[in-house]
């Protein structure tokens, strides 16, 4: 492509980050070209189900009059599930209104093409069924893209790559070492069809308002990881998925992982009747801030999943991938001012970042990764313990409730001796304060 | 239910090439069965790699570009390349 054809900025990947960060470079009145390597935006990507309207409306302002929200989310539960019961906790907010709403859920194939019309409508140019195999560099910085299809090498003066967990331009761009398996989890789900008042039924709900659970303990077998049922309009995105790393130790198929929980009798009857609809599967990255690949450099800045951006302990990722798209954009559109796209101007993307929520959350569970890597029996002692405890405490059988403690704290140090249990209260302090 | 059932009613656009390859298939052969158990034929969601008795065998026509076998082959011996723009799984839903 000739050389007036040079543009401000490239983006690739046309999901919440890279999207974000296309709408505040076009609002700016710059040229930004949008990359994406399905046919339309959506089509590849995949991701559990919940989204965050702060963040969104930071990007589009009343999005909820018009974005294609599934339900607005009202009720979250936790389960701590033994083979058959779970502990169960949970929060339920039923205000008079819900815009604008703080967390709902989406399916992404709709989603992502609204959200990509969006950044359209502010004067990107899409490029959609694209894929951007390597960066352009030239003495030192990236000056451009190369993609896949012939004579397409495109120049700009800044490229943002959010091409994604497991990025390949992160790694074409020298960026960040190799990932590890233990640094990404593989999640696998179905999209269940039940009409809209069974789901409101099932899940006592108003109509339009939705409920998420996550559920840890003995559904992920022994692995690092969680299952997940969350309401759409009409249907249930229900899904688990745990660390690479334990899926090759374990040997455990993801298919019948996720049969294995859609059949535990706390889920089975949420689901029964309903009408399989989609299977699908995706990485998600685990690592945290230390997984992290260099977030800049000289002509390049990195987003979203791409740049490891998920807190998985409160299942947040699109929200931080939108608000570093979004910071993203706007340290493009003050280096175009500037004039200067090195890191000296570059580096304030990263100022930004760490001034939001984005890094100071995942500086504070920085951690937790390794935690649960290497101590995968915690999320399933622990639940397991909990579940035999509560059982024990509701079987009324004229055992003594003082005897039935101490039976508790029996089982207890039979399964983790105390000083064990002094540790791991102590690392999961550690992981989390 | 089988693997092929949840495969069933998903949708791609097939390149007539695949985007994976086995690097070295001895790895496979001679070293992986004793020390990995060839996992690539359990953590695939997609049924993607099968052991053929003499080389993994894979159905890159099931591919959905989850990226798992990148990091999952304990001997980075999967090269997995992005499908051609347009090409590859199509999600419905999402």
């Amino acid at each position: 492509m000739a050389e007036q054809e040079q543009f401000d900025a490239i983006v690739v990947g046309a999901g919440p980050a890279g999207v974000a960060a296309a709408i505040t470079i076009a609002r700016a009145g710059l040229s930004v070209v949008l990359f994406e390597r399905g046919e339309r935006p959506g089509q590849k990507n995949v991701m559990g189900g919940v989204m965050y309207g702060r963040m969104l409306a930071d990007v589009v302002p009343e999005f909820w009059r018009e974005a294609p929200i599934e339900r607005v989310v009202t009720d979250e539960r936790v389960w701590l599930a033994a083979a058959d019961s779970a502990v169960s906790i949970g929060h339920k907010h039923v205000p008079p209104t819900v815009e604008p709403p703080n967390a709902f859920t989406v399916l992404r194939v709709p989603f992502d093409a609204w959200f990509a019309s969006q950044a359209e409508a502010a004067g990107a140019l899409l490029l959609p069924g694209t894929t951007v195999v390597d960066v352009l560099r030239e003495d030192g910085r990236v000056i451009g893209v190369r993609t896949g299809r012939q004579d397409g090498d495109l120049r700009a003066r800044v490229v943002v790559i959010a091409d994604g967990a497991n990025s390949f331009l992160v790694q074409r761009a020298g960026l960040s070492r190799p990932l590890q398996p233990d640094e990404m989890a593989l999640v696998v789900k179905e999209i269940i069809a039940l009409p809209a008042a069974v789901i409101e039924e099932r899940f006592t709900l108003e109509p339009g308002r939705g409920a998420t659970i996550e559920v840890y303990g003995a559904v992920t077998r022994g692995m690092a990881g969680y299952g997940f049922i969350y309401t759409n309009r009409e249907s249930l995105s229900v899904g688990i998925g745990a660390l690479i790393s334990h899926f090759m130790e374990t040997r455990v198929t993801p298919w019948d992982l996720l049969e294995g929980f859609k059949s535990h009798p706390m889920v089975a009857p949420l689901l029964r009747g309903g009408e399989a609809r989609e299977y699908l599967a995706h990485a998600i990255p685990e690592g945290g801030v230390r997984a992290m690949p260099r977030l800049f450099d000289n002509g390049v800045l990195v987003a979203g999943d791409a740049a490891m951006m998920v807190n998985n302990l409160h299942r947040e990722g699109s929200n931080l991938a939108m608000t570093a798209g979004r910071l993203a954009g706007e340290t493009v559109v003050r280096a175009v001012r500037a004039g200067d796209f090195s890191t000296r101007t570059l580096s304030a993307y990263q100022e930004l970042l760490e001034a939001s929520f984005v890094l100071q959350d995942l500086r504070k569970y920085e951690r937790l990764p390794e935690l649960a890597a290497r101590h995968p029996e915690l999320l399933h002692v622990y639940p397991a313990l909990l579940n035999e405890a509560a059982h024990e405490m509701l079987t009324v059988d004229g055992v003594s409730k003082r005897e039935k403690q101490r039976r508790i704290l029996r089982r207890l140090l039979a399964e983790r001796p105390w000083w064990r249990l002094l540790r791991d209260a102590y690392e999961g302090w550690r992981a989390m304060r | 239910m089988k693997i092929e059932e949840k495969l069933y009613g998903l949708r791609w656009k097939h390149d007539k090439q695949s985007h994976i390859t086995v690097t070295d298939d001895r790895l496979c052969r001679e070293r992986c069965p004793s020390e990995w158990k060839r996992p690539c034929t359990t953590f695939c969601p997609a049924n993607v790699y099968n052991w053929d008795g003499d080389k993994i065998a894979i159905s890159f026509e099931n591919c959905v570009e989850c990226t798992s076998c990148i990091l999952g082959c304990p001997y980075r011996n999967i090269d997995w390349q992005l499908p051609r723009g347009g090409f590859g799984i199509e999600w419905q839903h999402g």
